[in-house]
């Protein structure tokens, strides 16, 4: 069972939750740089939230089915189609084999995500499919997908293969069918054109001089084009320290944004190194990583600033909204 | 059992601070020593052997222990929020940690290195900016048995403590693309070896044929922090019948 890359898009990449446990050994998490829309995907197919699926960035692939297929598509909204016609992102879709999944164009964001029912068939790599471009492992070969790739599929689960039938059952003869509804839009963070990333103080926040501290949160910053899934860099007002100083190496995470002594912030992001030797300005709240994640090269954005305790808040509300759209999925699923 | 290390939690520099929602960094100190790294060594021995519901890994570098953990299932009272519980389990562990702390044998790797040639394109570089003869280079850096304070940077990448001053060369002015994996080089006071394929900037003197990063296995680093390494210089030949990698 498989899907063929007719041709593979700009950089398409298999992408779970990510790796737990080996960033000690040098080895980042990877995986979905916006988590909370695999998450989403996965849960529109009847999947285990961290089952993985596919990352596709600002130009998107085209895939042919080789088998029947439940699908579904959440994050950047890159128009895609169904055998030429326009299909709706974040719902449940069945499609017969032979059909071709396409994208038009980016339309918002810069990340969407293919959930498949039962998930991708590619081996795990220290206990996670994620594609870790830098050292070649976990997902397709260690790599982004080419013309001509054959992507081994798990095949739907029972539960997918229940909805496919009910989906198709309604448009018999059509190749593909989509459901009509789609979660409450307002459960969880979507693309949008004006990024406002949320972000508290960073550990060497007072090594900055308070001209850069008031630009930090004042002015606007490009995300130029040489950032990549390590991390962003960010074009603004210069950064500089009250006076220079050397910070030891330590542990980063995912929207740690340091500074190196150029000026010129850098957001980290899910391929970025474990450890890292420039002061950190600020750190990017969890509940707006996804926000982060699909504010697209060339754009952009301001941060904002809030407290820790906000931000834990924040994160638990997101997660709560996670849970309901969890719940509401299984009942729409169930009664289709 | 003797107690090597006074307690951490008494003393004023040991510091804990978030690193965002989802973990705590436990800070040492604030320079590289000896004395830091068996405190984060003790920290790190303690949270393999007594980890915490919803502890997720952690991360030691030279001065700090970073946790993660993961907020939704750390057990907490309802006033105190999952930052303060996990720092709070924290400060009690460096306790612990302290007086259960053992010396841990000193575990010493030993790493053969092919130096010169097309392995070291920079060590005539190197011997000529410190007033040395190749072979000189090669006697100094084989010398000393370097303590792995921390692998970062790229996977299996240790950060080493040790070199001689004498060998202290400037990084090179134009980063190489593409630095082959085993490479081993000098920047500044430290030196190392690169784990995978990756563009650097280091001057190169030679080349292990040893793996450093192996992604199938259990432990995919060679090295872990703490561990001691001594380079051991190796013929080409050799070089040829031990590779583990691609060249």
């Amino acid at each position: 069972m498989s899907l063929s890359i007719i041709s593979p898009g700009l950089l398409t990449t298999i992408q779970d939750l990510g790796r737990r446990g080996y960033r000690k050994e040098g080895v980042p998490t990877s995986g979905a740089m916006d988590t909370v829309a695999l998450r989403v995907a996965n849960l529109l197919v009847g999947n285990a939230e961290s089952t993985a699926g596919i990352e596709i960035t600002f130009l998107g692939p085209k895939i042919r089915f080789e088998t029947d297929h439940l699908l579904a598509l959440t994050g950047a909204d890159l128009r895609p189609t169904l055998n030429g016609e326009a299909v709706k992102m974040n719902r449940p879709i069945a499609v017969r084999k032979g059909s071709v999944l396409a994208f038009s164009g980016l339309r918002i964001g810069s990340r969407a995500y293919l959930a498949l029912s039962g998930g991708l068939a590619t081996p795990l790599v220290l206990g996670s499919q994620a594609t870790y471009l830098r050292a070649s492992i976990g997902g397709l070969g260690g790599r982004a997908f080419k013309t001509g790739d054959v992507v081994p599929v798990a095949g739907m689960t029972e539960w997918g293969r229940q909805i496919w039938q009910a989906l198709l059952a309604t448009h018999p003869g059509r190749a593909w069918a989509q459901a009509a509804w789609t979660p409450d839009p307002r459960l969880y963070p979507t693309p949008h054109d004006t990024p406002h990333v949320r972000a508290i103080r960073g550990q060497e926040y007072d090594l900055f001089s308070e001209q850069s501290q008031r630009d930090f949160w004042q002015q606007e910053f490009i995300v130029t084009s040489d950032s990549d899934r390590m991390g962003y860099r960010l074009q603004g007002p210069m950064l500089v320290q009250r006076e220079p100083s050397e910070v030891l190496s330590s542990a980063v995470a995912f929207g740690t944004i340091q500074v190196p002594n150029e000026g010129h912030p850098i957001a980290l992001l899910a391929d970025h190194q474990t450890t890292g030797g420039y002061p950190r300005i600020a750190q990017v709240i969890a509940a707006d990583f996804s926000c982060l994640a699909q504010v697209p090269l060339g754009r952009k954005i301001r941060f904002r600033e809030i407290s820790l305790s906000e931000a834990q808040d924040l994160y638990f509300r997101q997660e709560q909204r996670m849970t309901e759209i969890k719940q509401a999925l299984q009942f729409k699923l169930h009664h289709l | 059992m003797e107690n090597l290390y006074p307690a951490p939690a008494t003393r004023a520099e040991v510091q804990l601070y978030s690193l965002g929602e989802s973990a705590v960094v436990v800070q040492f100190g604030d320079a590289i020593k000896r004395h830091t790294h068996h405190e984060v060594q003790a920290l790190s021995a303690y949270l393999d052997a007594h980890p915490f519901p919803g502890f997720v890994e952690y991360v030691p570098a030279f001065t700090t222990v970073t946790v993660y953990y993961n907020p939704l299932e750390i057990t907490r009272s309802p006033e105190a929020s999952p930052y303060e519980s996990v720092a709070e389990t924290l400060r009690h562990m460096l306790w612990q940690a302290v007086t259960e702390a053992e010396p841990s044998a000193s575990h010493v790797i030993e790493v053969p290195v092919c130096y010169g040639g097309k392995f070291g394109p920079d060590l005539a570089f190197v011997a000529s900016h410190a007033h040395l003869s190749p072979e000189e280079v090669v006697a100094l850096h084989t010398q000393p048995e370097y303590l792995v304070y921390m692998i970062g940077f790229a996977p299996g990448f240790p950060y080493l403590g040790g070199m001689s001053e004498q060998l202290v060369v400037p990084r090179k002015d134009k980063p190489r693309l593409k630095v082959p994996a085993g490479s081993v080089g000098i920047a500044g006071k430290q030196t190392g070896v690169y784990s995978i394929q990756t563009p650097g900037g280091w001057q190169l003197i030679g080349r292990t044929p040893l793996n450093l990063f192996t992604p199938h296995g259990e432990t995919p680093s060679l090295l872990k922090a703490g561990d001691y390494i001594r380079f051991v210089s190796i013929t080409e030949r050799e070089y040829e019948r031990t590779q583990q990698h691609e060249s």
